[in-house]
């Protein structure tokens, strides 16, 4: 092998501008920076245009390459968006959070996180247990059945949840509607609403569940609402308020939007399609 | 036929053709979920040896669904070729897999062999093959396609652009466009999926991508993938479509759920050959991918291998320019981690050439699965030493609007200069003309959209 003789040879590391520091001298959270805003691409052609372009869309451009591949910072960039997505899927609602927020702990008939990402069916139905706890602590034929549901995200429960529960009682408040206990199902798919709506008997059933997170946001959280929902009903009698995060619909916006839904199910006796077209008339 | 054996001294007896077809498939989330899967491994090596013993005429006479009641199941035994068909129909599946195997079967003759294959058989003999198998099995097959250009050709490795937008707007696909053709990207197709599904929508972006093709002379198809019907309306009023697409399944029932049957299709791929500008006959897209049968309760209690096979065998019939299965869409329900998708990739993509289609794949995962970024490389190098037609492109690998990771411009570009693969002739040379290409590789103004904003005025 031929071993290049070290004075003849300059090292020139590629320019790469060091990441920058904040106050304390900690290196800043790569995920706050506007991927927008960053062009590294060497040498373009036309720099305005490629920035004015890339302000049209979230699509990850004008990254540059090393070689035919990413870039350092681009590709660290990646695996931190989709670390907090999977982190999210994979973590718990913490029992501390559920506490605090007065609810009712309960779970699906999954037993770990893999049964509940195998088995939607399991993640339809609450556990024995926590179906006779429901029969036991909840009243029955309540207006407004409140329930949170972690899905598959952990942390569009705790970002939004705080948020949205009192602005949905400040809204059901204005027609004299109270939400008594709130229970919090571990494991849990949409459509467990339908067997809380038959243990209760409630008129209307609202759910609150963490969505499959993307990599622009793992907070994003769902209500799942539905007028007097049945084990095996059509998909199309929910109604679905989606996107409520912080980029998307703000939590208190959200519950007041939520609160209103209710209310007009509550009026029309009905939810989804049908509700959709009796509003239309 | 034989559908009991004795394996480490134990005794196994199954059911039917269909309970040995399931119970011999490698692991995946979606047959278990279904019921259908082997209990363990030593049940699973179990149905292998007894699938390894049955004839292809056991499997021909047990369709996954019955041809009374099923047009994909009519279709694939009636597009099937009666001479060749009796010639091999005493073959076991052991046999058949050696055969495709050896060394002195080739291209020509697995094509005239192929005509005699129900897409059942082809999962069975998929069932008996390792991963490496499926690799040297499928590479041998060379399905050349043409439509604007001519595609699969031997040493060449070619993607779909990719250019999905969250409000399909029309700069921003084009920005992706850019990018993406600026690192040699979208010689199969360059195909959007759309947010809005609507004839005005599809039109929009077909004709902005029809200015952008024709101003820069880029030798390639377009293709806006919307629902059948609405690409459909749109080119009988006019719009400039290069390809049509349409998603679908390997049961009547399951294709259905998608809003088409065979008659359609058949209207839209007659369509296609009347109305789109092209120089070959090869118009139609589909997209697959294992799975979406039991999600619509339409898998008739077959896996899901054989269900996809099945898709292969709907395409087959109305002979298109590409299909690929978007294996890790459909979420950990179906294929739990990376092997599975892995493994998924590797069974759709043979599966596909035997069944003599221009086949790709969607290398592809979703953020509640166990995959991540390194396993899509992986499987990405594995199929293009398959032989596989081509991988998608989409900005490093991030769907903005479909809300899951696929592959990057750079994994193709990658690819194609390590195992020394090239894009589509007539694509390189326009690559070369522009300046992104030299002597077949990549120059430093390659990844550089704004090369065409110069002239543009976007």
């Amino acid at each position: 092998m031929k071993v290049l003789k070290a004075q003849n040879q300059s090292l020139t590391p590629p320019q790469v501008q060091p990441l920058p520091v904040n106050a304390n001298n900690e290196l800043i959270d790569i995920r706050s920076v506007h991927l927008n805003t960053q062009l590294m691409v060497d040498h373009p052609a036309n720099r305005d245009a490629y920035l004015s372009l890339k302000e049209t869309t979230p699509a990850r451009l004008g990254m540059g390459r090393a070689g035919l591949r990413y870039k350092t910072r681009s590709v660290l960039r990646l695996r931190a968006d989709h670390a907090a997505a999977q982190d999210s899927v994979w973590a718990d609602v913490p029992s501390k959070f559920i506490q605090s927020m007065n609810m009712l702990p309960l779970q699906s008939q999954c037993q770990d996180e893999t049964e509940y990402l195998t088995r939607p069916d399991h993640g339809r139905q609450l556990s024995i247990a926590a179906a006779a706890k429901v029969t036991q602590l909840i009243d029955k034929g309540p207006s407004v059945l409140l329930a949170v549901g972690d899905g598959l995200s952990s942390e569009a429960i705790t970002a939004n949840v705080g948020d949205v529960i009192p602005a949905i009682k400040q809204g059901l408040k204005l027609h004299d509607i109270a939400i008594n206990t709130i229970p919090f199902i571990r494991f849990s798919r949409v459509a467990v609403e339908d067997q809380l709506g038959e243990l209760t008997h409630a008129k209307v059933v609202c759910l609150l569940i963490g969505e499959r997170p993307g990599l622009v946001t793992p907070k994003s959280m769902s209500a799942y609402i539905a007028y007097q929902p049945t084990v095996g009903m059509a998909e199309a009698r929910r109604t679905v308020i989606s996107n409520i995060h912080p980029g998307g619909i703000p939590a208190v916006e959200a519950g007041a939007y939520i609160a209103e839904t209710i209310w007009n199910m509550l009026t029309l006796k009905k939810s989804g399609l049908d509700l959709k077209e009796a509003l239309k008339n | 036929m034989i559908l009991k054996t004795i394996l480490s001294g134990k005794h196994y007896q199954f059911k039917s053709v269909k309970d040995v077809m399931a119970k011999a498939n490698e692991e995946k989330s979606g047959d278990t979920l279904a019921g259908i899967a082997a209990h363990n491994m030593q049940e699973r090596v179990a149905a292998k040896v007894v699938l390894s013993q049955l004839t292809l005429n056991d499997v021909y006479e047990h369709p996954a669904v019955d041809y009374d009641h099923d047009e994909v199941t009519r279709m694939i035994i009636d597009d099937l070729d009666p001479l060749v068909f009796r010639q091999i129909k005493g073959w076991t599946f052991e046999q058949l897999r050696e055969w495709l195997l050896a060394t002195t079967t080739t291209n020509d003759i697995i094509h005239y062999l192929s005509q005699g294959l129900t897409s059942e058989m082809i999962a069975g003999v998929c069932k008996l093959m390792t991963n490496l198998d499926l690799i040297t099995a499928a590479k041998k097959i060379i399905n050349e396609k043409t439509a604007n250009t001519t595609i699969g050709r031997p040493g060449t490795f070619s993607s779909r652009l990719q250019p999905n937008h969250p409000t399909d707007n029309l700069r921003g696909i084009m920005a992706s466009t850019m990018e993406g053709l600026s690192m040699g990207i979208g010689d199969a197709v360059i195909g959007l999926n759309p947010v809005n599904d609507t004839v005005s929508g599809v039109t929009a972006i077909l004709n902005t991508f029809n200015e952008f093709v024709t101003r820069w002379q880029v030798p390639t198809q377009t293709c806006v993938l919307a629902h059948v019907t609405t690409q459909m309306q749109a080119i009988e009023d006019g719009a400039p479509a290069g390809l049509i697409f349409q998603s679908i399944a390997g049961s009547q029932k399951a294709n259905t759920a998608f809003g088409i049957d065979q008659h359609l299709i058949a209207q839209a791929n007659q369509l296609g050959k009347q109305a789109l500008q092209n120089k070959g006959q090869n118009v139609m897209y589909f997209e697959t991918g294992q799975g979406s049968e039991l999600s619509s309760d339409a898998n008739f209690g077959a896996d899901q291998v054989t269900m996809e096979a099945r898709c292969y065998g709907f395409a087959r019939h109305f002979d298109p320019f590409i299909v690929n299965t978007v294996v890790g869409f459909i979420g950990p329900e179906y294929l739990y981690d990376a092997k599975q998708v892995t493994r998924a990739g590797l069974e759709d993509h043979f599966m596909g050439k035997l069944s003599g289609l221009a086949m790709g794949c969607d290398v592809c995962y979703t953020n509640h699965m166990k995959a991540d970024q390194n396993d899509i490389e992986n499987l990405a190098l594995l199929l293009a030493n398959a032989g596989c037609t081509y991988i998608m492109g989409v900005p490093q690998a991030d769907d903005v609007m479909l809300n899951y990771q696929s592959t990057g411009f750079q994994e193709t570009a990658t690819i194609r200069e390590l195992l020394n693969l090239h894009p589509i002739p007539e694509f390189e040379t326009w690559m070369e003309k522009i300046g992104i290409s030299q002597n077949g590789r990549l120059t430093s103004k390659a990844g550089d959209a704004s090369i065409f904003m110069e002239k543009e005025s976007m």
